[in-house]
Parts: C-alpha cells; sequence; structure tokens
C-alpha cells in the first residue's frame, strides 16, 4: 500500500515523487530523497574501525603530562580515575571511568553487533535492537568529559616554574576515538534492521 | 512537477522502522509514539514558537557574558590564574593539540551558538507565514548542532577538573561557572519545548510556493 512513498530525511514529509523522476526531491524542503541513508553499513563500519584502532593508543599513552621541581610524571586515562579515586572524589572517579573506557568501548561492540545483524540479516528482535541504537546515541557523547577536563586542567595548572601540566599525545587519539564513534551512530540507519527482519519488504515493491 | 494529489500532512514514516502512521489529534504535551518501535513521531507543542523565543533570547544573552568572563580561577603560594572557555582551548592549541583544541572549541563554544544562533533565526524567521524557505534550511541543520551542543558535558568535565586540581591549589569557580549551569537548563527547556512541525508547517514550499499554514495547528487538522 506504501509503495512509491518517500519521507523527507531533512523534514519529515512522506510525499510520492513522480514515478521514473531521476533523482526525486522533497516538494517542501528540496532535500534529495533516498530510500535509505547512502552507504550505511560501509561508512559505519570504516569509523567503527577508526575508532577501534585509536581507542589503542588513547588507553595505553599518557593523556596528561605534569612537571613540578620533583620531576615529570605521565597520567593515562585509567591512572587518571585512580588519581581521582578518594574518599571524597570517588564518584567522579566512577563517572570518568565510565564515560572513558566503558562507554567508548561499549558504543563499538553494540554498533558492530548491529551492523553484523543486519548484514547476516537476522529478523528476531528488531525493537530492542532498535533501542540499543538509541541508547548508543543518547550516551555516546558524554564520552567526551575527560576532553573537557583534561583541557581544563592543563588550562589551568600554570604555575610556572613551581607545576605545569601539559595535554599529551593520548588526549589526542581519546578525542578521536569520540568523533569517530558519535560519526559511527550517526551513519548507522536503524531502518536497515526492521529492512533485513523483513518488516518494510512492502514499501520497496 | 508534483502531479500527484498534494501530500498528506498527518502521514509520517517512522524514522527509525519506516513504518507509515497516520498522526492522531493530540493535546498540547501529549505525544504520538511508534507502535512498533516506541520512538517518540511528535509531541504536540501548542505555541512552541512564542513560549521558546524568550528562553533563546536569554540563552543568547547569557552566552555571551558567560564567554566574556572568568570561568575557573585558582589561587596557590602567591599565584593566581583565572581561565575562560575560549582560554581553556587557546592553551591546548599553545600546548600543540590543534585537532582537540578544535573539538574543545566546536563542541563548548561554536555548536551551542550555532544551536541558540540558529533557533532564534528560525523563530524570528518563521513570524510570517508563509517563511521564507531559508528557515526551513536552518531548520533541516538545527538538530546537528545539537547534537554536537555539549555545554552539559563540559560542566561535568569542568567540575571534575575542579576536584582535581584542588589537590594541589585553592580553586575559585568563576561567575561564568553559575551562567554555564543555568544555560545548561535554559538550552534543556528550551529544546523540550520546540515542536518543529509547528514551524515546518509554515515554511514555504520549494514546489509551488504553498504553505500547511492554511491550517495553522496542523493538529486540528481530520484525525
Ligand atoms: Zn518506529
Amino acid at each position: 500500500m506504501a509503495a512509491g512513498l518517500q519521507r523527507c530525511e531533512g523534514c519529515g514529509l512522506v510525499s510520492r515523487p513522480p514515478a521514473h523522476a531521476p533523482e526525486p526531491r522533497c516538494p517542501r524542503c528540496d532535500t534529495a530523497l533516498e530510500f535509505r541513508k547512502p552507504d550505511s553499513l560501509q561508512r559505519t563500519v570504516a569509523y567503527l574501525v577508526a575508532a577501534a584502532i585509536c581507542y589503542v593508543p588513547a588507553n595505553l599513552l599518557p593523556v596528561l603530562t605534569t612537571r613540578t621541581a620533583a620531576g615529570e610524571s605521565s597520567d593515562t586515562i585509567l591512572e587518571g580515575v585512580v588519581l581521582l579515586w578518594s574518599p571524597t572524589g570517588w564518584p567522579l572517579s566512577l563517572i570518568v571511568l565510565f564515560a572513558s573506557i566503558m562507554i567508548p568501548s561499549a558504543k563499538i561492540v553494540a554498533l558492530g553487533y548491529l551492523v553484523l545483524s543486519v548484514r547476516r540479516g537476522w529478523a528476531q528482535s528488531p525493537a530492542q535492537r532498535t533501542r540499543l541504537y538509541r541508547m548508543v546515541g543518547f550516551i555516546g557523547r558524554w564520552s567526551m568529559v575527560d576532553v573537557f577536563v583534561d583541557t581544563f586542567t592543563a588550562a589551568l595548572v600554570q604555575l610556572q616554574p613551581l607545576m605545569s601540566v601539559e595535554p599529551a599525545v593520548g588526549l589526542v587519539f581519546f578525542a578521536a576515538v569520540v568523533v569517530l564513534t558519535m560519526l559511527a551512530v550517526e551513519s548507522f540507519d536503524p531502518r536497515l534492521i526492521w529492512d533485513a527482519a523483513g518488516a518494510n519488504e512492502v514499501r520497496h515493491a | 512537477m508534483y502531479s500527484d494529489p498534494a501530500p498528506d500532512r498527518r502521514l509520517v514514516a517512522c524514522p527509525d522502522c519506516d513504518l507509515l502512521l497516520r498522526l492522531p489529534v493530540l493535546e498540547d504535551g501529549a505525544s504520538a509514539r511508534c507502535p512498533r518501535c516506541d520512538y517518540e513521531l511528535w509531541r504536540r507543542r501548542a505555541g512552541s514558537r512564542a513560549r521558546c523565543l524568550p528562553l533563546a533570547l536569554a540563552a543568547a544573552v547569557l552566552y555571551v557574558l558567560a564567554n566574556a568572563v572568568p570561568m575557573l580561577g585558582l589561587e596557590a603560594v602567591g599565584h593566581r590564574a583565572s581561565t575562560t572557555v575560549v582560554g581553556g582551548a587557546l592553551e591546548l592549541w599553545a600546548d600543540g593539540r590543534e585537532l582537540v583544541a578544535v573539538l574543545v572549541l566546536f563542541t563548548a563554544v561554536v555548536a551551542p551558538a550555532l544551536q541558540i544562533g540558529l533557533m532564534l533565526a528560525i523563530l524570528v524567521g518563521s513570524r510570517r507565514a508563509p517563511a521564507p524557505r531559508w528557515v526551513g534550511t536552518l531548520l533541516r541543520h538545527h538538530p546537528a548542532a545539537v547534537l554536537w551542543s555539549m555545554i552539559e558535558v563540559m560542566m561535568l568535565g569542568v567540575l571534575v577538573a575542579l576536584i582535581k586540581i584542588a589537590d594541589y591549589a585553592t580553586v575559585v569557580p568563576g561567575p561564568a561557572l553559575w551562567m554555564l549551569a543555568v544555560l545548561v537548563v535554559l538550552l534543556a527547556t528550551m529544546q523540550s519545548l520546540f515542536d518543529p512541525r509547528e514551524v515546518w508547517a509554515r515554511v514555504g514550499w520549494a514546489a509551488d510556493g504553498a504553505t500547511d499554514a492554511a491550517a495553522p495547528d496542523t493538529a486540528e487538522a481530520r484525525p
């Protein structure tokens, strides 16, 4: 019943483009109409692979270097979490642990699972997988927390010649992980889950 | 160009699962969800443009003030230092972390400005129906500005930084910190009150210049 109807990604209007239109556009906002986000799976996988590669140095290399009269020390993200652990600071320590280590890795695993489920054409529980996708998008931006922590720590602690804090190279990789996973979420089209489950076959007929 | 009958304005396709649905008539504040995947298709906010305008104006003023005054100060053994939001990012640039500096500037300064600026332009531009088509163009890009605007995430980051630095020195929260906290609440309220369908109904069409605004409140149409 719905054959030929298309939803505009720009404004949401559902319209029926003229038959055989070479490049159908939305009559309201003039956005090019597509049935799905273009190259969704390929782009999601590319961003995910890049994010997974950056995830390793992001966690192994130091994100901050502290210089004091006593010498120089460097902390990785995990060491930062440990340093923050104290009778008063432990809730924030847990927040950074979740935001910087658990969320990025969970995002990569969850999106990888969703891509695999579409590739394999899994038909079961599309609603749960759609909810998983939404949750990944919803919590994803919070993984930026540590980038802000390190930025403002380094900006403020400049007590030359006593002490200074500088961002180290691990921060660049960590920031890349945050951006790449956000782009991966944006590239993924959850409607593919429903296509694979056979729920939308009528629409392409 | 579009010889078919005009599209049914109440017909929607779920953006997450592509189910075709007809929107029901809703009370103000009520929402319609996709029965298949539970996506919130529409939350009706009657008069959302009028309610969002004062919030957007207040947010614009607070945003400018919050970026003009220091956010954090520090005192230790006779030394004093303070930084603004932009100052924090510029420090990163000076330390040779240009990519991270750009990301921080974008998410904490540029994207929030876009979020507020686009909202103001959309609200002012759609005062008269039919609204010019550039309003539609801005409305289309507004969700991306909201996605990358991370003031609330930055607030949490600053809080953690405060605790961290408290080990070395006395930290003095600057006035901008309180302004940013209010700004976070303002922006969240503004986004939750905003009903993009209300604006789309007023934007002139690319195909023939028509609008939906003949029936100004889309919800009054037949169920
Ligand atoms: Zn749905």
